[in-house]
C-alpha cells in the first residue's frame, strides 16, 4: 500500500485568531485515486490545501509527498514553491490567471528563466500540445485570456498545474461555475489524467458530484475530520449528515395563491460591458406570495437582471413597473422609494461601507427618512435606537452596533443587510446569490426569511447559481442563458441542467 | 517567515500617537542634513525653538503661516474623505487670489461694508470653479483627477502671470506684474496691533469647526464618508455618488480659493505671481498628517508652519538653507504614511516550519 | 497658413520637436513600466528634479558626462525603491506616497544644491553632450540632418523604446510584468514574487525618469535650475494614458508633443504680438489634459493598477 501512496497529511492544525479552521486532520491519497473532499461552507477545506500547497503555515503537524520514484518525502511547510517543485498543482476557485497575456504565456509563467533574451516559445507550445491531447482538456493558446469562457480558463488553470509536472491536483470547488453538462467533460478529463497516474483531491459541497465521480470521500466539519469511506459504500443521507451533524432541515413552503403583480418587466434590454450583465429583451412578472427562482451558470446575464431590479442598470429599452406603477427613470434611489428591497450579490463590496458603524449601515438606505434625520442633521439617537433593535431582532453579533461593519463575520454582514431590507416590509426582493459563502445556519435564516416574506405578500426574485436552494424555495423557476429568460415546463433538475447550458431540453 | 495581517481594532493612542510621532521623527531625520551642512543639529534645534516661541512676534508669525495651510489642508482633507484626489489646491488658491483682487481693487463699485463679503464668497466661487472643472472630467470623461487638477496648477499660475501683466496690473506698479491693492474696507482687519496675523485666522477655525461637525453628525458627511469608503455600496444604497462628488469639489475648492483670499485680503493686499510658497502641495501633507480629520488638520497646520517659520530664522541666524523646511515636510509626509501603515496592520513573525518527524 | 507650412517642413523645427521629446520619452517609458507592474509614481516629477540635480553636479564634481547619467539613474532607482517599498510590501495609497516622493526628492534635491553651492549668482555651468555625428545615418536626407543635431542621450532615448518593447512584448521578464499588473495572483500561483516584480520595475522605471531630468541639465541646458522641470513629470503620466501603456505609442506621444511645443515656440515669435506670451506657455499644459480626456474613456488601465497585494490573502 504505502508504494502507491503519493501523499500523507498528517494532524495538521490551523487557527486564525480565535477560529479553529483546521484541528489534527489527517489524509492519505493514493495514486491515480479521486479523493473527493467533502463539507460546508468554512468546514475547513479550503484552508487545509492552502496549508498543503504552502499558502498557510500549520499550527502543528506534517505533510509528506512522494517523489518521482514513489518514496514519500517530508515537504517543507509554508513554501508555495517547493510545494510546486513537488509537484503539488492547485486550481483556486478564483482563478489565478492574468487576462491580458495569452493561455501560453499564462501556462508558461514562472517556469522560464526570467532574464533571458528569447524565449523558447515553440518547445513550451509542443509539449503543452501533448498535454492537451493525453488529457483532452482543450483551450486557444494565443488568445488573451480576457477573452477566454469560463469552461475555458479552468481549463487552463489545470493546464497550468499539469505544465508543471502535478503528480498531485487539487481541485477547488472545480463544477461552480460550470453547467451540469460542462462538469461532467470536466470529470471525464480527469479520469483520462488519473487512468494516467495522476491523483486528484477535488473540494465539493455538492453531493451528487461526490457520490458520482469520487473513489473515496473524506468528510470536513469544524474543521475536523468526521468520517472516511470508499465512495461504493457511500450513500446521500449519510454523507448529508456527516456534513451537517444532524438531518438538513427542510425548508417546508406550503402552496400559496399568487397575488397581484408586483414586479413586471417587458422586453428589457441592457448593453452591458461584459455577457454578465448583458441583458436581450426580458420579461418577467414577479407576484405578491411568490418567489421566483433564476437558475443559470454564473456570469449569463445574472448581473445584469439583478442592476435592473436594483436600479443600477440604466436599460436601452423595456418597461418596469413595481407595484404596477411604471419607473420612468432607474435608479437605486427610486427603486427603494418603490418599496424594493434588495440583497446584493457581493455583499463586501456592495452591501456595506465596512469602514462605518453597524449603526450607520442599517440606516444607509433611509438617510431621507425623517426617522433617522432632521433638516440634514443625524439623529444620533433614533439611529443607536434602530440599530439596537434591528441587531436583536435579526441576531446581528459582533463586536457591537457601533463598531465598524468590517469586523463582522460574513453571516452577520448578511443579518445585517437582511435587517435593513426587511424591516422596510419591501412588497418586492432581489435576493442575489444570498447564501453564498455562509454557514448552513446562517443560510437557513435567509431562507426562512425570504418565505415569512412570501407569507406576509411580498414578491421574490431568488437569482442563484445553485439550483437545489432554487429548487428548495422558489415557486417558480426561469432559467437565465445570454442574457434572456426562459420559462421552465417544471421542476425537473435534469431538463433545467440542459436548458442551463443552452441544450433543447 | 514574516507576514502582515490587520489589526482587529485600532487604538486610540494609536490615532493620536502616529502623526505626533512622525512629525517627531521628520524633526529628528533634520539632523542629518543639518550636519551634512556642516551645522550643530543641537544648536539649530534650539534656534527652531527660539523662531517659533521666542517672541509673541514669532508665534503670531507661526498663526499667520497656519491660516492658508488651514484653508488648505482642510481642502484636502474633505476631499481625500471622498476619494477625490484634488492635488490642485495651489491653482485654486490663485484663482480665490485672483478673484480677491479683480473685485477688491475698486473695479466694482460696492459700498463699503459689503465688498469684503463679497470678496470671500467669490473668492471661494472661483476656488470652487477650479475644483468642479476636473470633477466634470472625472465623472463625465473619467480623467483622472489627479493629473488633470496637476497639470491645471501650472495653466492657472502661467494665467494668473497673463493677468498681472495685463488686465489685473496696478497702473501704478511701473510696470512689476502686480495687481493694484485691495481696498481698505476689503480688508480682512489685523487681530494684533503691529502684528500681521488677520482675521482670516478666525474664519478658518470657524470653517474647520463646521467642517468637523457636518462630517460628524450632518447627512451630508455621512454620504461623503459612504462614497469615500465604498463608492460601490454607497451608489447601490441609493446614494448619488456623482452629487456627493460635485458638492465635495465645490467645497474643497472653495476653501483653496479661500486660502488665496486670506492671502490677498488678509495678510498681502496685493497679488503677485509668487503669492503661495507651495500652500497648495503643503495643504495635502497637513491633511495627511492630520488623518484628514478637519480639527487635526488645525493642528497639523500649526506644526508645518512652525517648521518653515523656524527654519527661516534658523536659517538667517546659522546660514543653512531654508529648504530644510521643506525637507523636513515632506519628510513628515512619509513618516505618518508608515505610521499608519503599523496603526492599520502588525508584522506578525510566524513560527519557522518544524522538521518533519 | 504658408508660414506654419514651411515651419512644419523645416529641418530644423523636427530637430527641437524631438529635443522637446526626448525627457518626455525617457519619462513616458519608466511611468509605463511601474503602470505596467501595477504601480502608478507620482513621485515622477520629484524624480525628474533628482536626475536633473545629481546628473549635473556628479559632473560638475568631475565624474563626466556618461558618469553623471549613471549617477542621475542610481539617484532616481533609490527614491523608486524607496516608493516602491511603501507602496508594494507595505501597499500604501500610492497617490499619497507618490506624491511624498516629489516632494521629498525635490527638496533633497535643493537642499543639496544650495548646500553646496551657498552663494552663487549665476549658476555654474557644465560642458554638456554635443550633437553626435553617427556615420550613414547622418547621411540621410532630412531625417539625417534632424538626427545630426541630436546628442547621445537622445539617441539612447530612441533605443530605449525599442529595448523596453522588446522586454515587454518579447522576453518571459516581461510578460511577467504585465501579468503583474493585472492579476498578481497570477504570477504568485507559479511561484514568481509579485513584491520582487513589482519593486523592481518601479526601481527601474524611475532609472528612466531620472534620466528624463538629466537630459535636462546635460543636453538641453548646461546648468541647474530651480523650477527647471516644471510639470513635465505630470506631463509624462498623462502621456502614458494616452499611449495606453504601450512603448511605441508612448513615443509617438511624446513626439506629438515635442512637436506641438515648438510650433507654439515658432507660432510666437511670428504671431506673438496678437497673443500674450503666456497663451503658448499653457498650451501644452491644455495639450496634456485634451489627450488625456480623449484617451481616458477607452483607457485599458492595467487592472490590478493602484491595487496593493499581500501576500496570502486572496
Amino acid at each position: 500500500m504505502t508504494d502507491s501512496t503519493v501523499l500523507k497529511l498528517n494532524g495538521l492544525s490551523k487557527q486564525f485568531g480565535p477560529v479553529v479552521a483546521n484541528d489534527d486532520v489527517s489524509l492519505t491519497l493514493n495514486r491515480g485515486e479521486v479523493l473527493a473532499l467533502l463539507g460546508e461552507n468554512g468546514a475547513g477545506k479550503t484552508t487545509l490545501m492552502n496549508m498543503l500547497f504552502g499558502h498557510y503555515l500549520p499550527d502543528s503537524g506534517t505533510i509528506e509527498v512522494a517523489d518521482t520514484a514513489g518514496q514519500l518525502q517530508p515537504l517543507p511547510l509554508g513554501h508555495p514553491q517547493l510545494a510546486l517543485a513537488a509537484g503539488v498543482g492547485m486550481v483556486h476557485q478564483h482563478f489565478t490567471l492574468a487576462e491580458n497575456i495569452s493561455a501560453l504565456d499564462n501556462i508558461t509563467l514562472g517556469s522560464e528563466p526570467l532574464f533571458s533574451l528569447r524565449r523558447n516559445r515553440r518547445a513550451a507550445r509542443r509539449r503543452v500540445e501533448e498535454i492537451i491531447a493525453q488529457s483532452g482538456l482543450n483551450a486557444p493558446l494565443d488568445t488573451p485570456v480576457g477573452r477566454l469562457s469560463v469552461g475555458e480558463r479552468q481549463r487552463v488553470e489545470i493546464l497550468k498545474a499539469l505544465y508543471r509536472q502535478a503528480r498531485i491536483l487539487v481541485l477547488d470547488e472545480p463544477t461552480a461555475v460550470l453547467t451540469p453538462q460542462e462538469a461532467d467533460t470536466l470529470f471525464e478529463n480527469i479520469r483520462m489524467m488519473t487512468n494516467d497516474g495522476l491523483s486528484v483531491i477535488f473540494i465539493s459541497h455538492k453531493l451528487r458530484e461526490v457520490l458520482a465521480f469520487s473513489d473515496r470521500i473524506a468528510v470536513l466539519r469544524h474543521g475536523r475530520k468526521v468520517g472516511e469511506m470508499a465512495t461504493s459504500e457511500a450513500d446521500e443521507t449519510s454523507i448529508a449528515r456527516m456534513m451537517v451533524g444532524a438531518e438538513t432541515p427542510e425548508l417546508a413552503s406550503a402552496a400559496m395563491t399568487p397575488g397581484a403583480p408586483v414586479l413586471t418587466m417587458s422586453d428589457v434590454s441592457v448593453a452591458g460591458r461584459s455577457k454578465r450583465d448583458t441583458l436581450n429583451g426580458v420579461n418577467l412578472t414577479v407576484h405578491a406570495h411568490e418567489i421566483l427562482g433564476i437558475a443559470g451558470v454564473s456570469g449569463n446575464g445574472q448581473s445584469g437582471l439583478a442592476d435592473v431590479i436594483s436600479g443600477l442598470a440604466h436599460p436601452e429599452q423595456g418597461l418596469i413597473k413595481v407595484n404596477e406603477v411604471e419607473i420612468d427613470t432607474l435608479s437605486p434611489a427610486a427603486m427603494v422609494q418603490a418599496g424594493v428591497g434588495r440583497i446584493p450579490e457581493d455583499r463586501h463590496r456592495e452591501g456595506i461601507v465596512g469602514a462605518m458603524s453597524v449603526a450607520e449601515n442599517m440606516i444607509i438606505e433611509r438617510l431621507d427618512d425623517g426617522g433617522v434625520q432632521s433638516r440634514g442633521l443625524l439623529r444620533r439617537e433614533a439611529m443607536q435606537a434602530n440599530a439596537e433593535r434591528l441587531a436583536q431582532a435579526y441576531d446581528v453579533r459582533g463586536p457591537g452596533v457601533n463598531a465598524p461593519a468590517r469586523l463582522l463575520s460574513g453571516g452577520n454582514i448578511q443579518k445585517l443587510i437582511l435587517a435593513r431590507v426587511f424591516d422596510r416590509a419591501p412588497q418586492l426582493i432581489l435576493a442575489n446569490q444570498p447564501t453564498r459563502g455562509l454557514d448552513m445556519g446562517a443560510a437557513a435564516e435567509v431562507g426562512r426569511r425570504l418565505l415569512e416574506a412570501r407569507e406576509r405578500g411580498a414578491g421574490v426574485v431568488l437569482v442563484s447559481e445553485d439550483l437545489d436552494e432554487i429548487l428548495g424555495l422558489a415557486d417558480r423557476i426561469m432559467v437565465i442563458r445570454d442574457g434572456e429568460l426562459h420559462q421552465t415546463p417544471g421542476r425537473d433538475r435534469e431538463q433545467i441542467g440542459l436548458m442551463m447550458a443552452g441544450e433543447p431540453a | 517567515m514574516i507576514r502582515i495581517e490587520p489589526r482587529q481594532t485600532q487604538s486610540r493612542a494609536f490615532t493620536l500617537g502616529v502623526p505626533i510621532l512622525s512629525a517627531v521623527i521628520a524633526l529628528a531625520f533634520a539632523a542629518i542634513p543639518l550636519l551634512a551642512a556642516g551645522a550643530n543639529p543641537i544648536a539649530a534645534y534650539a534656534e527652531m525653538y527660539r523662531g517659533v516661541f521666542g517672541s509673541v512676534f514669532a508665534f503670531s508669525e507661526v498663526l499667520t503661516r497656519a491660516t492658508p495651510l488651514i484653508f488648505t489642508g482642510l481642502a484636502a482633507a474633505l476631499a481625500f474623505r471622498a476619494k477625490l484626489w484634488n492635488i490642485g489646491a495651489e491653482g485654486q488658491l490663485y484663482l480665490g487670489a485672483m478673484a480677491a483682487v479683480a473685485i477688491g481693487s475698486g473695479v466694482l463699485d460696492v459700498s463699503g461694508i459689503l465688498l469684503l463679503p463679497l470678496i470671500v464668497v467669490l473668492g471661494a466661487a472661483a476656488g470652487a470653479a477650479g475644483m468642479v472643472a476636473p470633477t466634470y472630467l472625472k465623472t463625465r470623461f473619467g480623467a483622472d483627477e489627479v493629473v488633470t487638477t496637476l497639470l491645471l496648477n501650472f495653466i492657472i499660475l502661467i494665467f494668473v502671470q497673463m493677468m498681472l501683466e495685463g488686465p489685473l496690473q496696478d497702473p501704478m506698479s511701473l510696470g512689476w506684474p502686480q495687481s493694484a491693492p485691495v481696498l481698505e474696507q476689503g480688508m480682512l482687519p489685523p487681530l494684533l496691533e503691529r502684528m500681521r496675523v488677520h482675521s482670516g485666522l478666525i474664519l478658518a477655525l470657524i470653517l474647520a469647526g463646521m467642517a468637523q461637525f457636518m462630517l460628524a453628525r450632518s447627512v451630508w458627511g455621512f454620504r461623503l464618508r459612504a462614497v469615500g469608503e465604498n463608492a460601490a455600496a454607497a451608489r447601490h444604497a441609493g446614494i448619488n455618488v456623482k452629487r456627493s462628488l460635485y458638492g465635495v469639489a465645490i467645497l474643497s475648492g472653495g476653501l483653496a480659493g479661500l486660502a488665496g483670499v486670506s492671502e490677498v485680503a488678509g495678510l498681502k493686499g496685493y497679488l503677485t505671481a509668487d503669492l503661495s510658497p507651495g500652500f497648495g502641495y503643503t495643504g495635502i501633507v497637513v491633511a495627511m498628517l492630520a488623518g484628514l480629520s478637519p480639527v487635526g488638520v488645525v493642528i497639523a497646520a500649526l506644526f508645518i508652519a512652525s517648521v518653515f517659520v523656524g527654519a527661516d530664522s534658523m536659517s538667517r541666524a546659522m546660514g543653512v538653507s531654508s529648504f530644510l523646511a521643506d525637507l523636513v515636510v515632506s519628510m513628515s509626509l512619509l513618516c505618518v504614511l508608515v505610521g499608519g501603515f503599523v496603526a492599520r496592520y502588525r508584522i506578525v513573525r510566524a513560527s519557522t516550519a518544524r522538521a518533519a518527524s | 497658413m504658408m508660414d506654419i507650412l514651411n515651419i512644419l517642413l523645416s529641418e530644423s523645427f523636427w530637430a527641437a520637436s524631438l529635443r522637446i521629446a526626448t525627457p518626455l520619452i525617457f519619462g513616458v517609458l519608466g511611468a509605463l513600466i511601474c503602470e505596467r507592474a501595477g504601480v502608478l509614481n507620482l513621485g515622477i516629477e520629484g524624480i525628474f528634479v533628482v536626475g536633473a540635480m545629481c546628473g549635473w553636479m556628479a559632473v560638475w564634481l568631475g565624474a563626466g558626462l556618461w558618469g553623471g547619467v549613471l549617477v542621475a539613474a542610481l539617484a532616481g532607482a533609490f527614491f523608486g525603491l524607496l516608493h516602491a517599498i511603501l507602496t508594494v510590501p507595505l501597499g500604501l495609497s500610492q497617490h499619497v506616497s507618490g506624491l511624498g516622493i516629489t516632494l521629498f526628492a525635490t527638496s533633497v534635491s535643493y537642499y543639496t544644491y544650495r548646500t553646496a553651492l551657498p552663494n552663487v549668482s549665476s549658476p555654474p555651468r557644465i560642458e554638456p553632450f554635443q550633437p553626435l555625428d553617427l556615420p550613414i545615418l547622418s547621411d540621410l536626407p532630412f531625417l539625417g540632418s534632424v538626427l545630426f543635431q541630436q546628442t547621445a542621450l537622445t539617441w539612447l532615448a530612441l533605443l530605449l523604446v525599442a529595448v523596453v518593447w522588446y522586454v515587454m512584448n518579447r522576453t518571459a521578464l516581461g510578460v511577467a510584468i504585465q501579468a503583474v499588473g493585472d492579476n498578481p495572483d497570477s504570477v504568485d500561483a507559479q511561484g514568481l514574487s509579485v513584491y520582487a516584480l513589482r519593486m523592481g520595475a518601479v526601481a527601474v522605471g524611475s532609472a528612466l525618469m531620472a534620466l528624463g531630468g538629466a537630459f535636462l541639465t546635460m543636453s538641453a541646458f548646461d546648468a541647474f535650475f530651480f523650477g527647471m522641470v516644471n510639470g513635465r513629470g505630470w506631463v509624462c503620466i498623462a502621456l502614458v494614458i494616452f499611449a495606453s501603456w504601450r512603448p511605441g505609442k508612448a513615443l509617438l506621444g511624446a513626439l506629438l508633443f515635442g512637436a506641438f511645443d515648438a510650433l507654439q515656440v515658432r507660432l510666437q515669435t511670428e504671431i506673438g504680438a496678437l497673443v500674450p506670451g503666456q497663451v503658448f506657455l499653457m498650451a501644452p499644459y491644455i495639450l496634456s489634459i485634451i489627450a488625456l480626456v480623449i484617451a481616458a474613456r477607452s483607457a485599458d488601465y492595467p487592472r490590478a493598477l493602484l491595487t496593493p497585494w499581500f501576500k496570502g490573502q486572496r
